[in-house]
């Protein structure tokens, strides 16, 4: 097969899934079996977004989660990756972090929001704050992963070339443990998307899932699928974003290429 | 482009510059080494003394898990002898690199076939203009040159084997280390990399301690053979290989003492494999 046809394939094996899934919710929806007012067709829902960005500044509510996603994202795995990396590197820095590493990954992370609020207040830090709370461990201990997984015989090579400390960590230990990042970022951003949503929920003034939140409790039920179906696209574009970043990153990985 | 090349047919080139680098000579002075295991301390290597001179062709032969790679990574300094001493040095006291070819995989997957070639260079600080050069000759001596911008997960295992070798080449070492560097290869692409090595060995004196599992191998290459017992890693014995040089395929088959010299360390080794068989055994049971 060649690789075109394939690529014509794999998208339309993307595109069927949800496709499928319209489809059956469409026709449960116009059965009559099922109270329209509580499962509206997705049809009728485009007019429903259409109205939302002219008349509630949808767009807004979009970009305000968005930019608390990609900073707390940012905020909290910059970090991550930098004491993964030393945990990888330094048993004494390992055995050290590993019990509060482990303990905190294992909290759900939205419980620490009254923490997070009784710090930092409701405004825009305290939304960044929690979602970088919530993917720093996760970030640091996939890197962590990389660089013990990495064949030891990469530092041999290094030291066999006379390679200083800086000259080990930058040119084998995190290029070698990239595509560990990576798989850990992935998981990070999905994180990022949930607790953010959680988290607008709980305080809602802005953002997609206050009006995921607001549509409900007014029983805007439309309104709310809209805000439901966004948070998936929402969440895909940005695993793609992340996708097309590996790529550039990580160009000799295999499983990119 | 004009010719196409198979990609595992080696270019033959002339030997590439390297600047006459000399040899260093080595003194491995009673020398051990243990390891702790499951079932507790693994000797690897057990009292070994064993000179190689300035240039010198050593290649060393062994059943697996003798210590062979134990000795080469103590003499390139990645591992400390427990007791003994080791001596690396270059006759008018100059610094003496050594450069290892590693046993299995250790191409790094994250530079390109010519960023792998010249990472000793790079780490060296030597001009990109002079990298340039010295990885396009090298890669053109293994054959490689149109795999320059390639990723190693885009060659077979042999060419990435070559990568490794040019990688060490390229820092002129005064000693190269190399362990079972041909394992992976195919027979012919083996035939004209042993050919290489020792072209490139005769241009530059250097020295060469080489570990293989291959008797044919040992003889067209070494000017001496170390055989290696079985765990504990000790020497067993030393022979001397005096083929007429310049060697290749042919002369070293057709000199009438190839078959003898075969057949002495073919006997050393069989006893050596077996015994190895039995304590293995032995172990499981
Ligand atoms: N880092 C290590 N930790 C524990 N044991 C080791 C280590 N390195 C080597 N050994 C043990 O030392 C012994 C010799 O190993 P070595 O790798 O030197 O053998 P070898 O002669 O190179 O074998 P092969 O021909 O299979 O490559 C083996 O029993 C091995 O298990
Ligand atoms: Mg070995």
């Amino acid at each position: 097969m060649s690789m075109s046809s394939r690529r014509v394939i794999e998208v339309a094996l993307t595109l069927l899934a949800p496709a499928i899934l319209l489809v059956a919710w469409e026709l449960i929806s116009r059965s009559g079996r099922v109270n329209q007012v509580f499962w509206p067709p997705p049809s009728s829902l485009w007019d429903t977004a259409v109205k939302m960005v002219r008349n509630d500044g949808l767009f807004t509510d979009i970009r305000v989660s968005l930019v608390r996603i990609v900073g707390g994202f940012l905020l909290g795995s910059i970090p991550g990756i930098a004491l993964g990396l030393a945990m990888g590197l330094s048993w004494p820095v390992r055995v050290f972090m590993m019990p509060i590493a482990t303990a905190l990954y294992a909290i759900p992370k939205i419980a620490l929001l009254p923490l997070v609020i009784i710090a930092l207040g409701t405004g825009e830090t305290a939304k960044w704050a929690i979602v970088a709370i919530s993917i720093f461990f996760l970030v640091a201990l996939n890197t962590m992963s990389g660089v013990l997984t990495l064949d030891p015989v990469y530092r041999d090579v290094a030291h066999n070339f006379q390679a200083s400390r800086t000259q080990l960590f930058f040119g084998v230990a995190l290029p070698g443990s990239m595509p560990a990042i990576f798989t850990g970022l992935r998981l990070a951003l999905g994180f990022s998307l949930i607790v953010i949503v959680g988290t607008e929920f709980l305080s809602p003034s802005q953002g997609i899932g206050a009006l995921i939140w607001k549509s409900y409790s007014i029983l805007a039920i439309k309104k709310m699928y809209v805000g439901l179906i966004l948070t998936a696209i929402l969440g895909w574009l940005l695993i793609l974003a992340l996708d097309l970043v590996e790529r550039l990153v990580v160009p000799w990985n295999r499983s990119t290429s | 482009m004009a010719v196409a090349l198979a990609p595992h047919a080696p270019v033959i080139a002339a030997p590439a510059s390297t600047g006459a680098a000399g040899g260093a000579a080595v003194a491995v002075d009673r020398v051990s080494r243990t390891f702790a295991g499951p079932h507790g301390d693994v000797v690897a290597v057990d009292d070994v003394s064993l000179d190689v001179a300035e240039g010198e062709f050593v290649v060393i032969v062994g059943p697996s898990g003798c210590g062979k790679t134990t000795l080469l990574r103590m003499i390139a300094g990645l591992e400390t002898p427990i007791t003994g001493r080791i001596l690396v040095s270059a006759p008018d006291n100059r610094p003496v690199r050594n450069a290892m070819v590693f046993q299995g995989r250790s191409v790094f997957p994250w530079l390109s076939v010519e960023a792998n070639v010249a990472y000793g260079l790079k780490l060296d600080g030597v001009s990109r203009a002079e990298q340039r050069e010295k990885t396009s000759n090298l890669l053109s001596l293994v054959g490689l040159s149109r795999f320059a911008k390639a990723w190693p997960h885009q060659l077979s295992e042999g060419m990435r084997q070559r990568v490794a070798i040019a990688r060490a080449l390229a820092v002129d070492p005064q000693m190269l280390l190399m362990d079972e560097p041909f394992g992976a290869l195919d027979e012919q692409t083996r035939f004209i990399l042993q050919e290489e090595l020792l072209r490139i060995w005769e241009a530059t004196g250097n020295t060469v301690v080489f570990v293989t599992h291959s008797i044919d191998e040992a003889l067209t290459l070494a000017d001496r053979v170390v055989v290696m017992s079985a765990q504990p890693g000790r020497i067993k014995a030393e022979i001397p290989i005096a083929f007429d040089r310049p060697r290749d395929q042919a002369t070293v088959r057709s000199d009438p003492r190839f078959a003898e010299k075969f057949a002495t360390i073919w006997s050393l080794l069989k006893e050596e494999v077996q015994e190895a068989r039995r304590s293995a055994g032995e172990m499981v049971r």
